[in-house]
């Protein structure tokens, strides 16, 4: 099997920081691939290298088969990446559905037009709302981003994730900051679109990482320790020590 | 839906008195105060202009006078050849010629130093189009063809068909209507496709480079238009001064266009025509007492924005929002 997704010897680092320590990856389609690792390991600077929010200091990326390594981040998302933000990232003074909407009409390809009003194009808001009601927001849709919860930001981040319709979602902690009940119902939500979308999937919650990938990857100092099957890494003992140890 | 918001009602009553005044002052006999009218409308597009891109697009331009010099100066150098002879292939009082002159010339200015400018964010894009104004301003201040820092007086109006630009109230009509045109464009476009992309990306560029949109090229656009479109009160500026100089384009005039914006309420439709309302009437006022108006002006300036999110609009905002 060919990987949707190759990295190889990434490296990035600030000033003195080694963030990305020759970081080697593959993402085979279909599978959800967690990535797991403590406060600061470099898990999101990982993310945005892969996104083309920050360009690497060394090393590839490759795309199905295409070398990505310098292409633009608008360019990326038009090859079917995206990603979701660990810290929300919204348009908050609009309102939830704009906000959805704006993806939908990244992926219909129209958004250089001057006349119609936006509002009117009804094909997009429908597919706006479909994505709404699915991540169970549709009630809030015409509400100011900005008074919506934390809860339901972390909601719109996945429906924004669902309407680019990237074949490859790349999800930086989406549980972050929520309940357990709430994180249940996002694993669920998660289980739900396996094999249908390619999943590299950040999240510091165990049960939920546990529960929906496939394979593991650890990180820990920028560095890959360890990638495998989950219940390998569940039982490896490097990683235990390294990092499932602390918890 | 329906029902017609403060802000709406303020629109409304505005720009009906702006379409009743001016020629009712003219004939009781007040002709000066058309004339005041008619700056006002003509800064009113130029200020409507720069909204597009400050308001909707986060885009803070300080060198916007230069748009509105460019446009002047495409009426006053056809003419000046027109009447003094060379430069035979723009010689001209056509009218539409100049029009074509000011609005291409503002657009290309526009590409050009939006091109540069809009690579930097934030303070160094204030400043970076700060230092294109300037340049514009000394350009044309080195020209000792068109009289360099002395300007250029128009001699002949240009020349338009239905309209004779002569003819106080026709300027006025001409210019009350292009407010008019320039406000409900601005309106079509906010609110099109790609006015939501230009928001969005002042909202959170993070976000829209993520879904794809290549938020340079949107912005560029949006400045190339607004550029376009305050050439084009540079036109109807030249017309109505009859006289040009750089003067026109120097920075503090840049400041006074983002001044009227800001103090209307930008991101609003009527925002900078109130905003330019209240600034060239506090301005006739003060003038007559002190040559220190500026400083009630700053003050007025600050108190605004400490004071009142959004403008002078922001106070008839509803509960909404
Ligand atoms: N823009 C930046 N400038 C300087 N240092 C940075 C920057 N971004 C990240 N770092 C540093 O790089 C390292 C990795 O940070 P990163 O945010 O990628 O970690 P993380 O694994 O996502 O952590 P967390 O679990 O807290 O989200 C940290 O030491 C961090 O301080
Ligand atoms: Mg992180």
């Amino acid at each position: 099997m060919t990987p949707m997704l190759q990295v190889a010897n990434l490296r990035k680092s600030f000033g003195g920081v080694v963030a990305t320590d020759d970081v080697n990856l593959d993402v085979i389609k279909g599978e959800i691939h967690g990535i797991i690792g403590p406060n600061g390991a470099g898990k999101t600077t990982l993310i945005s290298q892969l996104s083309g929010a920050l360009k690497p200091d060394a090393g590839a990326i490759t795309l199905a088969g295409k070398d990505i390594t310098h292409t633009p981040a608008y360019k990326r998302a038009r090859l079917g990446i995206t990603r979701s933000f660990q810290i929300t990232s919204l348009v908050m003074e609009m309102t939830v559905l704009d906000n959805i909407a704006l993806a939908v009409q990244a992926q219909d390809g129209t958004s250089f037009r001057f006349v119609k009003p936006a509002h009117k194009i009804s094909h997009i808001r429908e597919k706006a709302t479909e994505y709404l009601r699915q991540v169970g927001l549709r009630r809030r849709a015409n509400d100011l981003t900005s008074s919506l919860s934390h809860g339901e930001h972390r909601q719109m981040e996945i429906a924004l994730a669902l309407a680019s319709e990237a074949e490859l979602m790349l999800l930086d902690e989406p549980m972050a900051g929520l309940g357990p009940e709430e994180s249940k119902n996002l694993t669920e939500f998660l289980l739900k679109l396996k094999g249908s979308r390619t999943i590299l999937l950040i999240e510091h919650d165990m049960d939920a990482v546990f529960a929906l990938a496939d394979r593991i990857s650890v990180l820990v100092y920028g560095r890959v320790i360890a990638t495998g099957p989950a219940d390998e890494i569940r039982n490896n003992r490097d990683v235990r020590n390294a990092y499932l140890g602390e918890e | 839906m329906g029902k017609i918001t403060k802000i709406g009602w303020v629109t409304a009553i505005g720009m009906v008195a702006l379409a009743v005044l001016p020629p009712f002052f003219l004939m009781t006999g007040q002709a000066f105060y058309l004339d005041l009218a008619t700056r006002l409308v003509i800064l009113a597009i130029a200020a409507v202009s720069l909204n597009l891109i400050l308001g909707f697009g986060g885009m803070v331009s300080f060198g916007h006078a230069a748009f509105i010099g460019l446009g002047a100066y495409a009426v006053g150098i056809p003419a000046h050849h027109a009447t003094w002879g060379g430069f035979d292939l723009i010689a001209s009082y056509n009218g539409l010629l100049h029009l074509a002159l000011a609005i291409g010339i503002s657009a290309l200015f526009a590409l050009i130093t939006g091109a540069i400018s809009l690579r930097t964010k934030g303070v160094y894009f204030i400043m970076i189009t700060m230092a294109f104004g300037q340049m514009a301003f000394f350009l044309f201040q080195s020209l000792d063809v068109y009289n360099g820092d002395d300007g250029l007086t128009i001699d002949v109006r240009s020349e338009l068909p239905w309209i004779n630009l002569d003819e106080p109230l026709q300027l006025y009509g001409l210019a009350y209507v292009s407010l008019v045109v320039a406000m409900l464009l601005t309106r079509m476009i906010v609110n099109s496709r790609f006015g939501m992309v230009l928001q969005g990306a002042k909202g959170n560029d993070e976000r829209m480079v993520t879904l794809g949109f290549n938020t340079y090229f949107y912005r560029l656009t949006a400045y190339v238009i607004s550029g376009a479109m305050c050439g084009y009160s540079g036109f109807l500026l030249g017309n109505f001064t009859t006289f040009i100089s750089p003067d026109m384009m120097h920075w503090t005039r840049s400041g006074e266009l983002m001044f009227m914006v800001i103090l209307g309420g930008a991101s609003t439709m009527f925002g900078p025509v109130l905003g330019s309302s209240v600034f060239i009437l506090v301005e006739e006022l003060f003038s007559h007492f002190t040559v220190f108006w500026h400083l009630p002006f700053g003050l007025m300036l600050i108190g605004v924005v400490l004071f009142i999110r959004g403008g002078l609009m922001g106070l008839f905002k509803g509960k909404r929002g």
